[in-house]
């Protein structure tokens, strides 16, 4: 349980670290919360030359609204969003699932930066990210956004480039008549989706769907985002048929890897299941707005 | 014994005095292996076989030894030149302390960096590179007990099989003929997989061998620090180490729960290490070579089957048991009892014809195992007669409940000796399952499973009657290498009234320094907060074999209230001489002695002390002390009955306790409050089996479950709010009453937890699970049921 | 690799070590500043024995470096006790049976210490959803949800 020796840096600004970044390349590693990389450097399970440790760099602990956005600092720790008022009164979706992220303590270090950005599909945040139709805000030579339906390549593997760094989370605030929900099955507090389902709908006057979003968690290499059946609802009224032939066609997107957790099938099963329960839900409190 | 006969300052039995050692652990002051520094002090980290089964064709330390504070790396044939290279176990077995060329289990020590700090010898760990060559691998004992398997134990000259060893008890053409005379008989293969201890604290120790005194001192997590200096002397008599010269100190323990009985390679490594260095060694597992190489327990293949008429009374029991041992036997059992005391199986029930046997299986994977919370493999019968009782119930159309009234042994039948030769000592079966059944609400939640049942909602009642065996035990049956099972109590009273009581146990956990303070109050009248209580140290203690399988209070407890008595009568003497009267004209209360018919004539316990230092009578050998090893004339026979009520998510096959009542009976009680600490402890290291934890392995020997990553001990919110009640049947043949009771709720609550989900899903035709059960293990069922959401 | 000069104030005590990047927050507290309340009890940040105050926050110590901490304020075990007095949850503890061995304690008084401040009153479950990051196996977790009960009502 003891990392293989590293440089440690603690720039005090953005283009410090940025500099920092440059400089050491391949060899180079962003500190953030610390959860998910500090275990994974004690179990030398991944090692790095030099950490960079943006915890000094000021300015990245935000949540605001802006131009029509929730704007989120990357560097907003996840115990942050847990009180935030905004978040549990217009983001029932990321209220439900923050809770459910690791443990409280976990919680008042790691960051929702950390979580998106990590690259591990364990992680709940990315496919939240997904179902909002958020964008990522990056910080390299210059600044780029990235949708987070498009971030997502594989293991470990972002659209964030080894220069750069993750710097805001916007999230367009949602419509009159929306709701979202989080469903988690999990083997115990702390771990990691058996399965997970990410949703995010809008209704129309009529009371038909105007637009959803679904993406799962742990299921794949990658967030999953499940657009063939948020298509589908699209025009439809939610009943409950309807919401049942949309988590299948969910499900049906899932490739989960089997382990301790479940089997493939169980898996796959299971994200049909929350994904029907995260529509009633998301269905139900779009309903009550 | 309702009311504490003592008041709240003496503090005797009864009272829920706060615990002594708190003050220290509340500060962090405890003071546990980790938590020493001593001058010198060397650091060992352990390189890890990645393979279960594999040639070691080179280990080349070069890197490792060019690194700055990396000052050795020790290995097998280092060992093999002082003989020290394989060991015995507590079963008499033998096991490799480093390898020479070959190694039979994943995690298993293949050499040890010492070096001058902590992350340096991590370091150096990771700069050891070993070359292996894979070999076949043997993780199925079916398989390797199967004619013609290659044999594991190569080492064995003269084995031909991989059969650790056969046991037996009862008689089998006997229960076969009752067998097949029943006319119902249940059948079902019950396992309980690997599980481990997991103590917050892992093992570790410091070995401190002073070369100018040629003495050796270690600190070590262990439950049984005599009888590991007596088996270092024996094994290791031939390179200097002589007993006098042993002394083995056990501090603070963060849990034992019978992880910290065995001696583990990397103690005797850092012994080694010490011994050729000259100077302190410590070593501390990681939290993963603790999952992976040590303290695993259970791994039983059990087909129990269980013969009754078909108004329901029981009249036989078989079991066969295949059991996992690993590639070596390391398990602590008693010598005579390779299977522990598994022959508690026909519980609660008057069975009149019984048999059981194991056969013990060697494989790739850690050695073991441990008594975890079980006094030796009684969690494996419990579970086994339990979950018979409930299927057969369910073949009969029965109350589980009803089956179990109608077969328990009855209060008068006590001493009871069972067909398996067990004499039971004391119980009340009915009384602690009704009570149990009217704290729970049965009949009304019976209605509710009915009116669930109609809707199509998945509810289950469990119930658990079991009955433990603990404090071993009587030297004409218990020894552990041959070192007899008693247990001692050494109180030397001083002249101003206090004590000191030092003990041949060691409590992890369990409050020994309140406790027995309390029994030496109660006997004495000493309060309890002057009593000091002192465990652990070879030199100072009296010879025992420590703390585990709940022997504590039956063996180390009674010596205490025997050895009080001896200077209770030594006082009484000198009262007599105080008061000038004889001594039969004294009469004894807690505290005091006064004369018969002149209460007002009277000397304190406090004042005969002080007598005994200052005005003894002539011919009175001075001072206040006895010391007793207690040989108990039998073991005791704590029970309970355990009722638990499961919902069942029928879209995930998600499993939630809503309601657990455990009712139990421990006979006399020392100190409530910590008795329910101990109970809703053991409930928690139940339900944690039940539905959570196991460690498996795949056909390579690797194991799943190695990390808290997927070794799921649970957390508060996965435990649910425990409710505990008591019955008490005192103990007829213990010095005060009282049986052990620390280990009743782990073998008490996974049979009932598992009882109460296969009771959900009875209906279904259902009519076993084997633990831990998943969601995905009931929603398997449910969707081949089609009732799953 | 270069060491960092760190200076933490540490119960109230401003104290400097001169460390490895590598440090972990916990071996720093227990080796360095020989303060060994605080427990190591896993190497997967799951079990919470090593829990202490970082800023006022409980955290893991052993998922963050030393070095992390230069400046900031850190509470360990050691540090509830002041002026002679206990901590509310130190005699909760102590009154309601929430310790058997004892190592868990350490890390669960620092993570209910901290709940106490932002909740004066927390139910049942906000108290086990508080320390389901801090493992025990002795105890069960209902006498430790009796205990921080008892605490909230003396500190109220």
């Amino acid at each position: 349980m003891i990392p293989a020796a590293f440089d440690y840096h603690q720039p005090g600004t953005l283009a410090e670290a940025l500099k920092l970044l440059k400089e050491h390349g391949n060899e180079a590693k962003v500190l953030s919360g610390g959860m998910s990389l500090l275990p994974m450097l004690k179990l030398r399970l991944a090692s790095f030359e030099h950490l960079v440790d943006i915890n000094r760099v000021p300015g990245l602990d935000y949540i605001k609204e802006k131009g029509g956005n929730l704007c989120i600092g990357a560097m907003t720790r996840q115990a942050t969003l847990e009180r935030s008022d905004v978040i549990k009164s217009k983001f029932p979706i990321l209220a439900d699932a923050v809770p459910l992220i690791a443990d409280p303590l976990v919680r008042n270090r790691g960051t929702i930066g950390g979580n998106v950005a990590n690259g591990d599909p364990g992680n709940d945040q990315p496919a939240i990210m997904i179902a909002l139709g958020a964008t990522y805000v990056a910080q390299g030579s210059k600044e780029r956004t990235v949708a987070a339906n498009q971030f997502y390549k594989g293991l470990y593997d972002t659209a964030l480039a080894r220069n750069e760094i993750l710097t805001e989370i916007r999230i367009p605030m949602p419509p009159a008549r929306s709701g979202g929900a989080y469903t988690k099955l999990k083997r115990k507090t702390g771990d990691f989706a058996v399965a997970a389902a990410a949703v995010q709908v809008t209704l129309g006057k009529n009371g038909a769907i105007e637009s959803a979003r679904i993406a799962l968690t742990n299921a794949g290499l990658t967030p999953v985002e499940a657009v063939d059946a948020g298509k589908y609802l699209s025009g439809k009224m939610p009943d409950d048929k309807t919401l049942m032939e949309a988590a299948k066609m969910a499900a049906a997107k899932s490739s989960p890897s089997a382990d301790v957790r479940g089997s493939v099938e169980y898996k796959k099963e299971m994200a049909r299941v929350l994904t029907a329960r995260a529509l009633k839900s998301a269905v139900q409190r779009a309903g009550a707005n | 014994m309702s009311e504490p006969r003592t008041d709240a300052k003496i503090c005797g039995m009864g009272h829920s005095m706060k615990r002594k050692e708190d003050p220290r652990f509340i500060r962090g002051q405890g003071k546990y292996i980790d938590d020493f520094v001593l001058p010198g002090m060397l650091y060992m980290d352990i390189v890890r076989s990645p393979h279960a089964h594999a040639k070691i064709k080179k280990i080349d330390t070069s890197k490792a030894l060019k690194i700055p504070g990396v000052l050795a790396v020790i290995d097998g044939p280092t060992l093999a030149k002082y003989n020290l290279h394989w060991m015995p176990t507590l079963s008499s077995d033998t096991q490799m302390v480093l390898p020479i060329d070959e190694v039979m289990y994943q995690a298993q020590e293949v050499c040890a960096v010492i070096a001058t700090e902590r992350y340096i010898a991590a370091d150096g760990v990771d700069a050891v590179e070993v070359e292996y060559e894979p070999l076949p691998v043997m993780v199925d004992p079916f398989k390797s007990l199967a004619p013609g398997a290659p044999i594991l134990r190569k080492d064995k000259k003269d084995k031909k099989d991989n059969l650790a060893f056969h046991w037996e008890a009862g008689d089998k053409a006997d229960t076969d003929r009752a067998l097949a005379a029943s006319d119902v008989v249940v059948s079902e293969n019950v396992y309980l997989p690997r599980i481990h201890v997991a103590s917050m604290e892992t093992c570790g120790c410091i070995a401190d061998f002073d070369t100018a005194q040629g003495k050796l001192t270690v600190y070590m997590t262990t439950q049984a620090p005599h009888a590991v200096r007596t088996v270092l002397a024996l094994v290791a008599g031939h390179v200097g180490l002589s007993e006098e010269k042993i002394r083995i100190v056990s501090p603070d323990i963060g849990g034992g729960f019978g992880g910290k009985v065995p001696v583990y390679p990397g103690y005797v490594v850092a012994i080694a290490a010490s011994v050729v260095i000259g100077k302190p060694v410590k070593w501390i597992e990681d939290r993963m070579e603790n999952l992976q190489a040590d303290s695993f327990a259970r791994d039983y293949h059990m087909k129990v089957e269980l013969g009754a008429k078909k108004d329901g009374t029981m009249t036989s029991l078989k079991i066969k048991t295949v059991a996992d041992h690993g590639y070596t036997n390391a398990s602590a059992n008693p010598s005579k009892f390779p299977a522990g005391l598994f022959s508690i199986c026909t519980g609660s029930y008057d069975l009149k014809h019984a048999f059981c046997e194991v056969d013990a299986a060697y494989t790739h994977k850690p050695p073991g195992g441990v008594a975890y919370r079980c006094s030796f493999r009684v969690t494996e019968a419990a579970h086994a007669i339990e979950r018979a009782t409930d299927a057969l119930a369910q073949k009969l159309n029965m109350d589980p409940a009803e089956l179990r009234m109608k077969n328990f042994i009855k209060p008068d039948q006590f001493p009871y000796k069972s067909v398996l030769g067990w004499e039971y000592d004391s119980g009340n079966y009915a009384g602690a399952l009704k009570k149990a059944m009217d704290t729970i609400g049965y009949d009304a939640l019976r209605r509710e499973q009915a009116e669930k049942r109609k809707k199509g909602e998945l509810m289950g009642i469990g119930i658990c009657s079991f009955t433990e065996i603990v404090g071993a035990g009587p030297s004409k049956q218990f020894d552990i290498l041959g070192i007899k099972m008693f247990d001692s109590a050494e109180i030397r009273v001083h002249p101003t009234g206090k004590a000191i009581a030092r003990f041949g146990t060691k409590s992890q956990g369990q409050g020994h320094e309140t406790t027995y303070a309390q029994i030496v109050a109660e006997e004495l009248g000493i309060p309890a907060a002057h009593v000091q209580v002192e465990e652990g140290d070879t030199d100072t203690a009296p010879y025992g074999l420590g703390t585990y399988a709940s022997r504590s209070t039956p063996t180390s407890g009674a010596a205490a209230a025997m050895a009080a008595r001896k200077i209770r009568d030594k006082a009484r003497k000198l009262a007599a001489h105080l008061l000038e009267v004889n001594e039969n004209d004294l009469e004894w209360e807690p505290g005091k002695f006064s004369v018969k018919g002149a209460p007002q004539k009277s000397k304190t316990i406090q004042e005969c002390a002080f007598a005994a230092y200052t005005n003894h009578p002539q011919g009175m050998e001075a001072g206040l002390e006895a010391v007793h090893y207690y040989d108990p004339p039998n073991l005791t026979f704590p029970f309970g009955s355990y009722i638990c009520v499961v919902d069942i998510d029928r879209g995930t096959g998600d499993v939630k306790v809503r309601r657990f009542v455990a009712v139990d009976d421990c006979g006399n009680i020392i100190n409530p409050m910590i008795v329910d600490g101990q109970i809703h402890g053991g409930l928690t290291q139940g339900i944690g089996p039940a539905l959570y934890e196991e460690i498996s392995y795949d056909d390579e020997g690797n194991i799943s479950g190695g990390s808290f990553l997927d070794y799921y001990v649970p957390t508060s919110l996965e435990t649910p709010k425990w409710e505990t009640d008591k019955t008490t049947t005192p103990s007829p043949h213990h010095p005060f009453g009282a049986k052990g009771v620390g280990e009743s709720a782990t073998v008490g609550a996974p049979p009932a937890i598992a009882n109460a989900v296969v009771d959900a899903l009875r209906h279904l035709g259902v009519t076993h699970l084997d633990i831990p059960i998943t969601p995905e293990k009931v929603w398997i069922i449910l969707k081949s049921k089609g009732v799953a959401e | 690799m270069a060491k960092h000069k760190i200076s933490v104030t540490i119960n109230g005590a401003v104290r400097e070590a001169e460390v490895e990047s590598r440090l972990l927050l916990v071996h720093l507290i227990r080796e360095n500043f020989a303060m060994t309340g605080t427990h190591v009890g896993c190497d997967t940040s799951h079990c919470g024995a090593c829990t202490v105050h970082l800023d006022g926050q409980p955290v893991k110590s052993c998922t963050v470096l030393a070095v992390q901490a230069d400046g900031c304020k850190i509470t360990t075990v050691e540090g509830l006790e002041q002026g002679g007095k206990l901590h509310a949850v130190q005699e909760g503890f102590t009154e309601k049976h929430g310790l058997q061995c004892g190592f868990c304690t350490p890390g669960m008084l620092m993570t209910t210490s901290a709940l106490l401040e932002r909740n004066k009153n927390p139910s049942e479950l906000e108290i086990r959803q508080a320390i389901s990051g801090n493992l025990c196996r002795c105890t069960g977790y209902v006498n430790i949800v009796n205990a921080v009960q008892y605490a909230a009502e003396k500190m109220r």
